[in-house]
């Protein structure tokens, strides 16, 4: 490992650490703009500038030399690096006047005020006057699409963004045009970004050239409270912080996670704020002569409870939607058991999961993180790209890494990196069943739902467990066999069983007409026609298809409203914290349900959220450790084979036909649906 | 000065057949397969005995960066880039070789490319030179024709050889950004260390030699290390073309000795300076981006790699600018600024900003509407660019500025205060004040 000295303090370092990657490690600031730590090193806006001893006789941009390309001293002294010399001082003052003579000087009107890198290293390498007496430049702004607003005045052209959107988020739309001064940054053709990552670009932006165009001239950086929470527009559970304004959430941004979403975020994730103010259920309704009027939380609970009551349980079924948190799903199983409930599933796209296998039969064993030690990637019936951005990149990622063999058997996709296509449907799994070892050593499974919430999910779930052994997905020391949801809540409620009991009903039988009574907790994908003339009882933040058919309406809160545990595709238990309250008379859902079975005559054992907890984590203990990986164990995963059934030949779908439209949320939010409008008239232009 | 049996480009005015068997006729392809036998270390150390140093503009000795190409091929092919992107203002010596000695050109590459172990070359000619580009293809065309190059050539050694082109951006004649252009990306400097003998051409070992430097190495290894050594001045050897332009009687392309004084090579090959040399005003001494040097200090001067940059200016491409008293030394620099402003990349900030601004304030310094505090400025502005940048465009815009400020400051202030003095009698400061 080589040694060096930084401003006199020896350190020692990885092979091929960067110069700026030491200086870090000395504890020693480096500014910069162009470098970042997830992106190809450009070199390009040279503020980083250090002075090396011995080196050539002038500064060297330490993000772009590696600490191997020192050398040491004619008496093999140790290499020397210097940050504070007036050589470096001077060095970086120059190329930030650079910088600034043609930027413009409007950071009071300008969003990014106040986490401004710019506006930060100013503060350090600026001087108070300008000695550039000419004109600025002035670059036309470019239509980025809806997401996303430029001030191109601003731009310090880093290629931040043009190299996130080549590497990262793999659509190769945007690049500098031009030379010399003219150069500009734009997307090519002048088209909108057409990546459902885009959003990161305005993080990545150290500048205000790039920033929210929904959050525009909303709020300042400083008046806004912080809170650090988890998303659930899908089931990776990226960490997030939701910045809000009184009770008004103004914006959303990522938090860093390796082991989840790195430091990206979907767009979906980052602007479905706009939602969270629309359509919401903010007070108790009920049905009367076939309308729906606002009624009290007395009226709405004890009449929904009465019709509970009267029914028999045989013919009440529970289904829990997408957004359902762990708590919710173990307050329902919780009323299920007491009130003799046998028909509750979680499962509302009707997969088999969770059914046999154990925890293993329904998570993503390996792990999120894992996908970059994989050496072959098989993908089943999923696209990731819509159904679970963040992941896609990690994909792409390892894709970029080379050594890595994708396979596709589904839809033929763009999924922004190449693979090889193995097929549409089942017929194509079925020719790895019997499949000699793979030569990879970390070969990897990833089934969608596309494959499994079907008719025949159970039996395509054996298939692929059979070609996953033949194969070497799972063996000692390595389970590569790997379930991606798409619903923030299922595993979750999976684990804490939130499925048929003895003789109960399925998502599917419950929907032929035949209950007296259901349940939707914030169900809103199934076909509400299905439920025939049952009573429903609607719990739910958002006035969406379960609403409409409701007779009870109990409004809820929404994830950015409450503390809840959702458990990710890979079953690390993460817990929400409150950024806003709910709206008006809308309640936490738990303590809804408390109420709800209280009032039908049974008491849950827990009045509290704490006292909930301590049940649920009794039940399900490793949703106590917050934050952890508990994989599961792979010898459960053989009964999975055993499955009864033989799949038929249609080919896999994604489950996700609007990338924008998933959730009652985003459904609510005007922006996804621009977003949405955009992309379907893309789609449309491309089918021409 | 040279004898004429020491030259090497021996067509240098196309009097003579450009093709392969005039060519051969004045010695070009003869006893190519013999060094060729001889081994790779032969070549690369008859090169480093000859002394012969890069003719692009930096000056540095070819031998040692051939020999910086790894010894062992291993699982990337090597490369060899010929860099015909002749852009520089004052320079056409390339052209006249494509033009008229190609074969010199097409021997050198193979011969250079069996120093390397490369299999492949490229040259990269300048999108304008559409002609030169023509002259070349078929002297590559001749070649494969008398299997001299290709696949199991007669001379022993495969080797093909490629003609693309740019399409005139100055900027792809810098190494690294010829290698981006010639894998199709935009023409960008890279940044260095990996230097492309490690990381070049789609990322295998490559290296990037002047269409010159090539030319002269199958005449070297025919007369040997030690007759080019013999000419010209310790550490400055070997023959060398140069392309004078301005103000002198003849301006023309010729081949002489390194270390030729400036007097001697316009007496004996250009006429004199225009008006004579009480007339010579300043010269820029190799191509638009080295520092100028007043009269009286550069016309004994020799002319080669050294002697010019004890004068802070620098031989470059060898191409002499001579601008007499006739000139508007102001007006020809600010040209310059604008060209290199033109020529920026963008890609790094004081180069893509600093340039722009340079050009600006020199327009003003043409007409003497600017204020003397802002020479100096001017000069640390130039400062702040040169070695602050990627590549070395940014000296390059930075020097010719730096070089008129430090031999030429009483004539920028004599133009601001000629300036001031008339709008002051004209009333114009007074009148825009009121």
């Amino acid at each position: 490992m080589p040694k060096l000295k930084i401003d006199g303090v020896e350190l020692e370092v990885e092979t091929g650490t960067t110069l700026l990657q030491a200086c870090e490690l000395a504890g020693k600031e480096v500014p910069r703009f162009c470098y970042h730590e997830r992106l190809s090193v450009a070199g390009n806006c040279r503020m980083c500038l250090v002075e090396v001893k011995g080196g050539p006789p002038k500064p060297q941009a330490s993000c772009a030399m590696s600490v191997n390309d020192l050398r040491p001293g004619p008496n093999g002294e140790l290499p020397e690096v210097f940050t504070n010399t007036p050589m470096v001082k001077k060095a970086r003052e120059g190329v930030m006047e650079f910088l600034l003579i043609n930027h413009p000087l409007d950071c009071p009107i300008c969003d990014q005020g106040g986490e401004c890198d710019l506006q930060d290293q100013a503060m350090a390498y600026g001087i108070d006057a300008s000695r550039f007496h000419e004109n600025k430049r002035a670059v036309e702004d470019k239509n980025l699409g809806p997401l996303v607003k430029t001030s191109m005045n601003r731009c310090i052209q880093c290629t931040r963004c043009v190299r996130f959107t080549t590497e990262v988020a793999g659509i190769e739309e945007m690049g500098a045009t031009g030379r010399g001064e003219d150069m500009e940054i734009t997307t090519y053709l002048n088209k909108a970004i057409s990546s459902e990552l885009q959003g990161n670009i305005i993080d990545l932006c150290p500048v205000g050239a790039l920033t929210s165009k929904p959050y525009e001239f909303k709020a300042r950086a400083w008046e806004l409270r912080k809170t650090e929470t988890i998303d659930v527009m899908d089931a990776v559970g990226s960490n997030i912080r939701v910045d809000a304004r009184g009770r008004e959430v103004m914006r959303i941004l990522p938090r860093i996670n390796e082991d989840v979403n790195e430091e990206w975020i979907s767009d979906k994730t980052r602007f479905v704020w706009d939602g969270l103010k629309t359509q919401r259920l903010d007070q108790p309704y009920v049905r009367d002569m076939g309308k729906l009027r606002p009624a009290t939380w007395d009226e709405a609970l004890n009449r929904a409870a009465s019709k509970l009551k009267a029914a028999a349980p045989e013919r009440v079924g529970i289904l829990l939607g997408d957004l359902v948190a762990t708590e919710e799903a173990f307050a329902l199983k919780t009323m299920a058991v007491k009130l003799g409930i046998n028909n509750i599933d979680c499962r509302q796209d009707g997969s088999p999961l969770g059914e046999v296998g154990g925890r293993a039969g329904y998570l993503f064993n390996s792990g999120i993180a894992a996908i970059e030690e994989a050496d072959a990637i098989m993908l089943i019936g999923c696209n990731p790209r819509l159904e679970a951005p963040v992941l896609n990149a990690r994909i792409k990622k390892r894709a970029n890494k080379g050594g890595c063999l994708i396979g596709v058997v589904g839809e033929k996709a763009d999924l922004t990196y190449t693979y090889a296509y193995l097929g549409a449907g089942p017929e194509s799994l079925e020719s790895f069943v019997n499949h000699p070892p793979a030569k990879a050593q970390k070969p990897m499974f990833i089934i969608g739902q596309g494959a499994l919430a079907r008719p025949d999910g159970a039996a395509i779930l054996a298939m692929a467990y059979r070609a996953a052994v033949s194969i070497g997905v799972i063996k000692d020391g390595w389970n590569g066999f790997n379930i991606l949801h798409t619903a923030a809540g299922r595993v979750g409620a999976l684990d804490v069983c939130a499925l048929p009991g003895e003789g109960g009903k399925t998502t599917s039988e419950m929907l032929s007409g035949d209950l007296d009574v259901a349940i939707l907790a914030g169900a809103d994908e199934i076909d509400m026609a299905k439920l025939g003339k049952a009573f429903v009882i609607y719990i739910g933040s958002h006035g969406d298809a379960g609403a409409a058919r409701a007779d009870v309406i109990l409004p809820g809160a929404a994830y950015t409203e409450k503390s809840a545990t959702y458990v990710n595709t890979e079953g690390r238990p993460q817990m929400t914290s409150r950024a806003a309250f709910p709206p008006g008379d809308a309640r936490e859902d738990w303590a809804i349900i408390v109420n709800l079975a209280k009032r039908a005559g049974t008491d849950l054992g827990f009045a509290s959220l704490g006292a909930l907890r301590a049940a649920m984590y009794q039940a399900a203990p490793q949703l106590a450790e917050l934050n952890q990986l508990h994989k599961a164990d792979a010898a459960a995963l053989a009964a999975i084979g055993d499955a009864k059934g033989k799949p038929t030949k249609i080919a896999f779908t994604s489950p996700i036909k609007n990338f924008y439209l998933t959730n009652p949320i985003a459904r609510a939010s005007r922006v996804m649906a621009e977003c949405s409008a955009l992309k379907n008239g893309q789609q449309m232009q491309a089918a021409e | 000065m040279l004898a004429d049996k020491d030259r090497i480009f021996t067509n240098l005015y196309g009097l003579h057949d450009w093709g392969l068997e005039g060519a051969k006729q004045r010695g070009c392809w003869v006893d190519t397969k013999s060094f060729i036998d001889k081994g790779r270390d032969w070549i690369v150390n008859e090169i480093k005995a000859s002394g012969l140093r890069g003719r692009g503009g930096a000056g540095f000795p070819t031998g040692l960066k051939w020999s910086f190409m790894p010894k062992v091929v291993a699982e990337r092919p090597h490369y060899l880039v010929v860099n015909a992107d002749e852009s520089e203002p004052g320079t056409c010596k390339d052209r006249e070789i494509m033009r008229h000695d190609p074969h010199l050109l097409v021997e050198g590459c193979l011969l250079a490319g069996m120093g390397m172990a490369c299999n492949v070359g490229y040259i990269y000619v300048r999108g304008e030179y559409v002609r030169e580009r023509e002259h070349l293809q078929a002297a590559i065309d001749q070649a494969y024709e008398g299997r001299l190059i290709g696949k199991n050539n007669v001379n022993g050694w495969d080797f093909d050889l490629y003609v693309t082109h740019g399409a005139g951006a100055y900027i792809c004649g810098e190494e690294t950004a010829m290698l981006e252009s010639l894998e199709g990306k935009k023409g960008q400097p890279r940044m260095k260390p990996p230097f492309p003998a490690n990381v070049g051409l789609y990322g295998a070992p490559t290296t990037v030699n002047n269409v010159e430097s090539i030319a002269v190495a199958g005449t070297i290894l025919r007369r040997g290390a030690t007759w080019f050594n013999s000419m010209g001045r310790p550490n400055n050897v070997g023959t060398k073309l140069f392309c004078i332009s301005g103000h002198v009687n003849t301006p023309c392309n010729v081949e002489e000795e390194l270390g030729v004084t400036f007097r001697e090579l316009i007496d004996k090959h250009c006429g004199g300076i225009r008006g004579g040399w009480d007339n010579l005003l300043a010269v820029i001494p190799g191509g638009s981006s080295v520092r100028m040097v007043p009269a009286a200090q550069i016309i004994d001067t020799p002319m080669d790699f050294d002697s010019l940059s004890k004068l802070r200016s620098g031989l470059g491409t060898a191409a002499v600018i001579v601008m007499d008293k006739n000139t508007d030394l102001i007006k020809a620099i600010a040209r310059l600024a604008k060209f290199y402003m033109h020529e920026s990349c963008g890609q790094c900030t004081p180069c893509r900003e600093g340039t722009g601004w340079m050009w600006r304030v020199m327009t003003r310094m043409v007409e003497g509407r600017a204020e003397k505090r802002e020479i100096d400025m001017l000069l640390d502005v130039s400062k702040q660019i040169e070695g602050h940048t990627i590549c070395a465009l940014g000296d390059a815009a930075a020097w010719p500025i730096q070089g008129l400020i430090t031999h030429f400051r009483p004539v920028i202030e004599a133009r601001i205060d000629q300036y001031t003095y008339r709008s002051t009698k004209d009333g114009a400061v007074r009148h825009a004040a009121e």
